[in-house]
């Protein structure tokens, strides 16, 4: 029992890690209706540019604050620069351009800041919480985190003009035009958001994974998992199928005779395809209707 | 020797006059001039692959490492009067491509030999390739065990001591501490870890008491090892083998602490760094810790007074001032490449590829600036594992402690 | 330097309802030349070269299975490596544990990853888009799990991997060396399938296949049994991408779960999207970009590799945007404009199938009301 509890909040613990990335995924699937490879890449970089200030004596939330703007301002300047002349290309021509973007931030990671993992220090503190060896401080943070992010863009979506106009955008970007929303500054809005949902969850995660330019390769493939576990059109359910994904594995590692150790993503995928059999658009995600 | 060399001389005197060399030979141990491919009056052209792109990137330091160590070989005058040209190609740490750009090498470049090609799954396509060819794979940068295989496979070579004997190495040290532990291991589902595993268990056999409770693995892909870590706590382990790359032995090293868990703790050399992997695991979690060396560990206090370590400063304040002076990577580099630079220097004018094996089983006591004191690089025809001895360290805080005889992996 | 030839070869190919008899014996000439051309190269060159050729026909063909799924069939795949491996360790399997002819392996390697396509294409049944892309991502991630797990060890050597001999030259061609033969033996297997594919997709069935990808409803609609197509569809672009690594065996000589990671996959993508969706003869030019294109960055920097790979990737979707079939073919729409002075008859010719520029065209407007 103590280690099925121990496991469960060890998943936990990794779900978190992942519910982030699933959550900036879905955002970015949001405006552009795609999947940005380069999502983890970003955050990468993002969390480098956090560690180098913080190298050169800049405080802790100063630094914060400042990285997640410049990730903003920088998620617009890639939209802009790199996506927008393609927008009238086929979809398939920005996934070319997302592979090229990561392979870019990734190599200029290494070649900028090395390849030897850095500490990345924590606002939490990292002490046993309420005395148990269960859940320490900076993981607790980052769940109180995530689920601050998650409230913040419910209410940006549901409760503001802006995110109305984006999700209009996104959703239908013809009808959208003609009642006077400028679609392509929205698409570069949700690419801003985006990557300053990413700069938050990669120096979230750094403490715990330590940084180094492929910290955020494995993340991407569990956060992509879990935001389509839990549907790519919903935040909340992205969220849910991080920490899911998170749960699953350590369960398939831990108590699944014989297969489950050397295989315990290969489960893990196994149980969301099955799940996916039965609600198509992920549990929480929402069937598009097509109009013949 | 002495006879065999005189009549290497006799056999190639005919070569040479059909060549129109001049016949030079100055010293009577030194044959006449006789070139393999590659070779010049002036330029020796070796080969070598390494990852500098893809999922493994972060090892293509040790191919600019070594490119730093040949320049400065060459600024030195370079090798009996040649210089090297070493021609290094990415292969992304993906098998075929190391076959592609090793034929390239082999077949359009005409190297003399491969030096130091990096990587197991990678060095494994080409071997068979290498040996049909009769091309030096020399001093592979992997630690499989299958390298020293000199009767089945004569033109390669490895280096580093190999995973699996330094996996007896730390069943050894647990056993003695504890001939009935309950030991569990955290290994990569890869080659080494698999490796390493392998040389655990061997020794630990199944007859008890001792035996491995646990081994669990992870992938590279893996977020964190807190799961691996807590299942091998919860199967009542009392010793525990962290065969790790840093991030993942580190993050073990974090969790153990966090839970309270104090086994005996063997960190195997992947993962030994003090700034790279300690630091960050909390070097107050650390204490205690045992491992094994054969390298120098560039960030441990303890050598900065070391005439070895100076010179390895020097070299990379010179010839490499963009490398990570932390990346034990960087250490490993320049140590192979001087390791091929002997080989050369013992070929003397008979640059060929069959005195290149034969003088690269030919090492004797050969000291290398990084190797840790005491250890040098001994070859036999009978003999390809280069480096084989290492050291046990165990960890105090700031540095680590240096304990015991020199050591070497085998069962008995 | 050869490209050229082997993009004219494929357009050939590539449009079965060409609408003159003229130019489709044009087409016919040119064909010819090209497969002259290639039969000639191994001669040409050296060893390695020979070798680098033989990979580039095997990413061609692999990139034709993920070509027909993506590319003809709409379904979306980020996991064609797998197909790749399965289909390469098949033939290593057999050569190596059961002594079997390198040229009996090629049919089994096809017919597993045809089974193993057919078993992954029923999710495909009620998944789209990037949910279907997460059941072929799930395939490429196992895979190298799979491959390395202790179960399976005897079979797949595990970590080690399989090391495969050379294929022999027979003994009624004792003129040419080995490499030689693997690419000939290649070139033609790759032929065979190249010509098999440009049956297929010029056949009623391939018509059907198309119109799933244009509009799936309206399809259904019409009497197309879509499941059933969509299904078969996956199957045979698993036997294509299955055949192509079971090749790729041969010619590295060595399998290892390594050499099938994520990244086999996004490569096939790259080729794929920079070839161009729905061309066959774009294949062999994607083959050509995935071989080449990073041993070109890597020679640009060394520290900066992937930087270059990256900004050579992007410089190629910005100047063809429709991948280099779609580039041909608005350089040959310039080409035609200036002859169509003189040869009014071209536009008079009934159009049997939408030309694939016009399809992209079409389907994003289909997919923009469908949102």
């Amino acid at each position: 029992m103590q280690l099925f509890l121990q496991q469960v909040l060890a998943g936990l613990a990794n779900g978190a890690i992942y519910a982030g990335m699933a959550l900036a995924l879905v955002m970015i699937f949001l405006a552009i209706d795609h999947l940005n490879f380069a999502q983890g890449e970003m955050a990468t970089f993002s969390t480098f540019i956090a560690w180098q200030l913080l190298a050169w004596g800049c405080p802790y939330w100063i630094t914060f604050v400042l990285v997640v703007a410049i990730s903003f301002v920088g998620g617009i300047a890639i939209e802009r620069v790199l996506f927008k002349p393609l927008h009238n290309a086929d979809i398939l021509a920005n996934l070319v351009a997302f592979i090229a973007l990561f392979s870019i931030l990734n190599s200029a990671d290494g070649y900028i800041w090395d390849y030897t993992i850095k500490t990345f220090p924590t606002p939490f503190g990292s002490k046993p919480l309420f005395g148990s060896v269960l859940i320490d401080a900076h993981e607790a943070g980052m769940l109180v985190v995530t689920a601050v992010l998650l409230g913040l863009l419910y209410l940006f979506f549901s409760g503001t003009r802006l995110g109305l106009a984006m999700r209009a955008a996104a959703h239908n970007p013809v009808s959208a035009r003609l009642v006077g929303i400028r679609v392509g500054w929205m698409t570069a809005l949700g690419w801003g958001i985006a990557a300053a949902i990413g700069a938050v969850s990669g120096m979230l995660i750094a403490p715990v994974v330590f940084l180094d330019p492929n910290m955020m390769f494995g993340v991407l493939l569990y956060g992509f998992a879990g935001a389509v576990l839990g549907g790519m059109t919903s935040p909340g359910g992205a969220v849910l199928g991080g920490f899911a994904v998170g749960v699953i594995e350590n369960m398939a590692g831990t108590f699944v005779p014989y297969v489950g150790r050397d295989l315990k993503l290969t489960i893990a995928l196994l149980v969301i395809v099955a799940v996916l059999m039965v609600r198509p658009a992920g549990i929480f995600g929402r069937t598009t209707v097509s109009r013949v | 020797m002495k006879h065999l060399t005189r009549r290497r001389i006799l056999a190639a005197a005919p070569a040479v006059l059909a060549f129109g060399g001049p016949l030079l030979s100055a010293r009577p141990a030194r044959a006449a001039k006789k070139y393999g491919p590659g070779v010049t009056d002036t330029t020796i052209k070796i080969g070598n692959t390494c990852f500098y792109s893809g999922p493994a990137s972060s090892y293509g330091t040790i191919g600019r490492a070594m490119a730093a160590y040949y320049k400065m070989v060459n600024e030195q005058g370079g090798v009996n009067g040649r210089k090297i040209e070493f021609i290094s190609y990415d292969d992304a740490y993906s098998p075929p491509k190391t076959v592609e750009m090793t034929r390239k090498m082999v077949e359009e470049d005409h190297v003399l030999l491969d030096a130091g090609p990096l990587g197991t799954p990678t060095n494994s396509a080409i071997w068979h390739y290498m040996n049909q060819n009769k091309v030096p794979q020399l001093f592979v940068s992997t630690g499989a065990s299958k390298w020293d295989d000199p009767k089945g496979h004569p033109w390669t070579i490895g280096w580093q001591p190999n995973y699996h004997g330094e996996g007896i190495i730390y069943a050894n040290y647990i056993l003695k501490q504890k001939p009935d532990a309950k030991i569990g291991v955290l290994y990569q589902d890869d080659d080494f870890g698999k490796d390493y595993l392998r040389g655990i268990t061997d020794r630990v056999g199944t007859k008890g008491p001792a035996k491995v409770a646990l081994a669990a693995s992870y992938e590279t892909t893996d977020a964190t090892v807190d799961s691996q870590i807590i299942a091998i706590k919860a199967a009542g382990c009392d010793a525990f083998v962290n065969t790790a790359i840093p991030k993942f032995a580190a993050q073990a090293i974090k969790k153990a602490a966090q839970i309270e868990w104090k086994p005996i703790h063997v960190l195997s050399s992947i993962g030994q760094s003090v700034a790279v992997t300690l630091k960050p695991a909390g070097l107050e979690n650390s204490v205690g810790i045992v491992t094994d060396f054969y390298l120098k560990d560039p960030t441990d206090p303890q050598w900065k007074d070391d005439a070895g370590y100076k010179w390895w400063v020097a070299f990379m304040g010179k010839y490499y001032p963009n490398g990570d002076k932390t990346d034990v990577n960087n250490v490993y580099g320049p140590s192979n490449a001087a390791t091929v630079v002997q080989v050369l220097k013992q070929c003397g004018d008979e640059l060929t590829r069959e005195n290149v094996m034969r003088q690269a089983a030919n090492l004797h006591n050969f000291q290398v600036p990084m190797l840790l004191p005491g250890i040098t690089i001994n070859t036999t025809p009978t003999d390809f594992a280069p480096v084989k001895q290492v050291r046990m360290a165990r960890f105090s805080g700031q540095r680590w402690e240096l304990f015991g005889p020199l050591l070497t992996g085998e069962i008995g | 330097m050869t490209t050229p030839q082997q993009e004219t070869v494929a357009l050939g190919v590539a449009a079965p309802a060409a609408r003159q008899a003229m130019r489709l014996q044009t087409r016919h000439w040119v064909l010819a030349g090209a497969i002259a051309v290639a039969l000639v190269l191994p001669f040409v060159f050296q060893g390695f070269v020979v070798f680098q050729l033989t990979e580039v026909l095997i990413y061609g063909l692999a990139i034709l299975g993920l070509n027909l799924m993506t590319g003809f069939n709409g379904q979306f795949s980020v996991g064609h490596g797998a197909f790749f491996g399965v289909g390469a360790y098949v033939t290593a399997i057999m050569m190596q544990r059961w002594n079997v002819p390198y040229y009996w392996t090629l049919p089994p390697a096809g017919i597993v990853c045809f089974v193993v396509g057919i078993l992954f294409g029923l999710p495909a049944l009620r998944l789209r888009g990037l949910y279907l892309a997460l059941v072929t991502f799930a395939a490429a991630v196992a895979l190298p799990q799979l491959l390395k797990f202790h179960g399976l060890e005897g079979w797949t050597g595990g970590v080690q991997g399989i090391v495969v001999n050379q294929p022999d030259v027979p003994a009624f061609l004792p003129i040419i060396d080995a490499d030689q033969w693997l690419y000939l033996f290649t070139l033609a297997i790759t032929l065979l399938m190249f010509w098999g594919a440009s049956n297929l997709t010029g056949s009623r069935t391939g018509r059907a296949i198309m119109a799933i990808r244009d509009h799936e409803i309206a399809a259904a609609a019409m009497g197309i049994n879509a499941p059933l197509y969509k299904t078969l569809t996956f199957g045979v672009s698993a036997l294509y991408t299955g055949v192509a690594g079971a090749l790729s065996a041969l010619a590295v000589q060595f399998v290892a779960p390594d050499s099938f990671s994520l990244f086999v996959s996004i490569n096939f993508l790259v080729g794929l999207i920079l070839g161009g969706m729905g061309s066959l003869p774009g294949c062999l030019f994607g083959g050509l970009f995935v071989l080449y294109v990073p041993n070109i960055a890597e020679s640009l920097s060394r520290g900066l590799a992937g930087v270059a790979y990256g900004v050579i990737m992007l410089l190629v979707i910005f100047v063809m945007p429709s991948g280099a079939a779609g580039f041909a073919r608005y350089v040959g729409g310039l080409l035609a404009r200036h002859r169509e002075v003189e040869l009014p008859a071209h536009r008079a010719t009934p159009n049997a199938v939408a030309r694939p520029a016009q399809r992209v065209e079409h389907q994003r407007a289909e997919s923009a009301e469908n949102d």
